[in-house]
């Protein structure tokens, strides 16, 4: 794993950064060859988060397995539930049965999940580059969005909220209240946030022209999101290949011309806005009906009807002690989360529990791009430059 | 109103797939590459061997698959033989048609590395060999990735135990009968008993 440079026969000078260093956005090793205060190489090193999330899924039941994919992308936890139920529901072959509701409420708390993403990738990433406020006004807003999943799932951070099927109970009755009421709030707070930031001249020096890159190596190096739409590229998987019913909203995907910095972080502001505009698309066609597919081989049965039918007891007993079994086969499913193509690659023999989890977290291979994108800038550079393709490390070493 | 041009163009490549670039890729490689019926998510499939993955990629690339998904493994011991599987999915863009590519492989019979082509199948390769103990041939920098460089074992093998690669090692128990059964090392993998005893 670890990588050495051969320093002595030239002028250079090796530097590890991390994997404890601030700003490196959790537990990320980069081994640098300076020359200077230049970059020359540049070799990244994860593995410090690796907790065996895959392993562990093949130990769980289908359902059971939510719990450990929310702890992967821990900024984007309903997106890596929503993708692992979709596969699943995809083997089973019920896609299509999945209730209007349902997915009306995935795609609206997904869209608030990607922008609490958005605004800690603002609010650090403007921190690495010496802005102390950004991260206070961002996590200000990120605090109203956590309180929505509180009221609605009873967790702020981890919610494990998604069920095979659907969601794992009803919205709340005031959820279009409180949703309305962050979509009040926001855009101006938005407003002020984007005149703070990307007005700043210092702001500006740092960022334009730094940790460039184009469109033809952004794809060699398996680059997808926010990290590929700067180069001109519009490849955005809600658009290409629409779940959870994105076909029928109206939103852009917005791109960028320049491959650098700045670019990255602009782009930010321009997708926050289309997520806002999705959820107050889907509030505003929320049906009523059921939050979960009408299948008692699948769901639990209501707890009032356990305690009456026997037949409903059974059910729940065995869906709680054995889960229910999915026929073999494999699937691949990719979901847009906020750093780009999340894939879940699910191979089922049959059993109930999964064979095989695989997941091809955007950010492992943005990670491993650093090593092209580092050489040539300088060392202070760097830490925008991390900043700026997002990394999280509960995805990339999973 | 749903907007459907996506989904009608992801289908038309897949129709495209299916009865153009499958039919030819088992017609080029002919003793070399099986196809395989699709399941769940529909994405047509191929089985190729280790020794002709290299060419067909390129020859996939040639016709518009200019971007590799993802590389995964994948252990289906003890139900195969030989029991690991490497998993690459192409991607055509922007035409949205997608293949599986299944390489069936042991640690002897290896598949060739796809990093001079795209360089982004390096780390997934190496996550390959970290996990699951399969080599690549001509990759650079086959090193361990997300386990330490001083692990035991690759755990995400199928008789890896749970807990770790000396958990429960001095039970008497059969290490079959275990659930977390006893470490089992490389030798004694490359050396597997067959179910039937031979």
């Amino acid at each position: 794993m670890a990588q050495t440079f051969d320093t002595h026969e030239q002028d250079t000078m090796q530097l590890s950064i991390g994997p404890h260093h601030p700003a490196t956005h959790g537990v990320l090793r980069v081994i640098l060859e300076l020359n200077g205060e230049i970059i020359v190489k540049a070799a990244p090193e994860t593995g410090f988060l690796h907790t065996g999330i895959e392993k562990t899924a093949e130990n769980l039941t289908w359902n059971q397995a939510t719990a450990v994919v929310d702890r992967m992308d821990y900024l984007n936890s309903i997106g890596n539930n929503v993708g692992y139920c979709l596969a699943v529901e995809k083997l089973l072959g019920i896609t299509d049965r999945i209730p209007e509701r349902a997915n009306v409420a995935r795609v609206i708390l997904m869209e608030l999940q990607r922008i609490t993403s958005h605004l800690v990738f603002l609010g650090t990433g403007a921190l690495d580059l010496g802005a102390m406020t950004p991260i206070f006004w961002t996590f200000d807003l990120r605090e109203h969005i956590l309180d929505i999943f509180e009221e609605v799932t009873g967790q702020r951070m981890n919610p494990s909220y998604m069920r095979v099927g659907g969601l794992a109970h009803d919205l709340p009755e005031h959820f279009k209240e409180i949703v309305n009421n962050f979509l009040k709030i926001a855009p101006g707070k938005m407003q002020d946030l984007k005149n703070l930031i990307l007005g700043h001249p210092i702001f500006k020096d740092r960022t334009i022209g730094v940790g460039k890159i184009s469109e033809e190596k952004a794809l060699a190096l398996g680059l997808t999101g926010h990290n590929l739409r700067i180069t001109g590229n519009d490849y955005d998987v809600r658009k290409y290949y629409p779940y959870c019913g994105y076909e029928n909203y109206d939103f852009k995907v917005p791109t960028r011309q320049n491959g650098d910095l700045n670019d990255r972080i602009s782009i930010r502001f321009d997708e926050i806005d289309e997520s806002l505009k999705i959820i107050k698309q889907g509030i505003d066609n929320l049906p009523d009906g059921r939050h979960i597919i009408e299948d008692r081989k699948l769901v639990l049965p209501p707890k009032e009807e356990v305690k009456q039918s026997m037949e409903a007891l059974i059910h729940h007993f065995k869906l709680v002690q054995q889960g229910f079994e999915v026929p073999a086969g494999e699937v691949y499913q990719a979901v847009e989360s906020p750093r780009g193509e999340l894939g879940f690659y699910l191979i089922s023999d049959g059993g109930n529990k999964p064979m095989r989890m695989r997941v091809r977290g955007p950010a492992f291979y943005a990670t491993y791009a650093l090593g092209t994108l580092l050489p040539g800038h300088y060392v202070g550079d760097m830490v925008g430059i991390i900043a700026g393709i997002d990394p999280i490390f509960g995805e990339v070493d999973r | 109103m749903p907007n459907t041009e996506m989904i009608d163009r992801a289908n038309a490549a897949r129709e495209k797939v299916n009865t153009e670039i499958v039919p030819a890729l088992l017609e080029a490689f002919a003793d070399k590459a099986e196809s395989i019926a699709p399941t769940g998510d529909l994405i047509p499939q191929v089985f190729v061997k280790p020794t002709a993955l290299l060419d067909v990629a390129l020859w996939l690339k040639d016709r518009g698959f200019n971007m590799l998904v993802d590389v995964a493994g994948a252990d289906y011991y003890p139900k195969r033989d030989p029991r690991f599987e490497v998993i690459y999915h192409f991607r055509q863009f922007p035409a949205l048609g997608m293949i599986r590519v299944r390489v069936r492989c042991t640690e002897k019979d290896q598949p060739h590395t796809l990093s001079h082509i795209w360089p982004m199948a390096d780390a997934p390769e190496r996550e390959v060999y970290d996990q699951f103990g399969v080599k690549f041939t001509g990759h650079p920098n086959l090193k361990r990735i997300l386990n330490p460089d001083d692990w035991e074992g690759h755990p995400l093998r199928r008789d890896y135990p749970l807990r770790g690669p000396r958990a429960l090692i001095n039970l008497d128990m059969p290490a079959e009968l275990n659930r977390f059964a006893a470490f089992v090392d490389d030798e004694h993998a490359n050396t597997e008993k067959k179910p039937d005893g031979k």
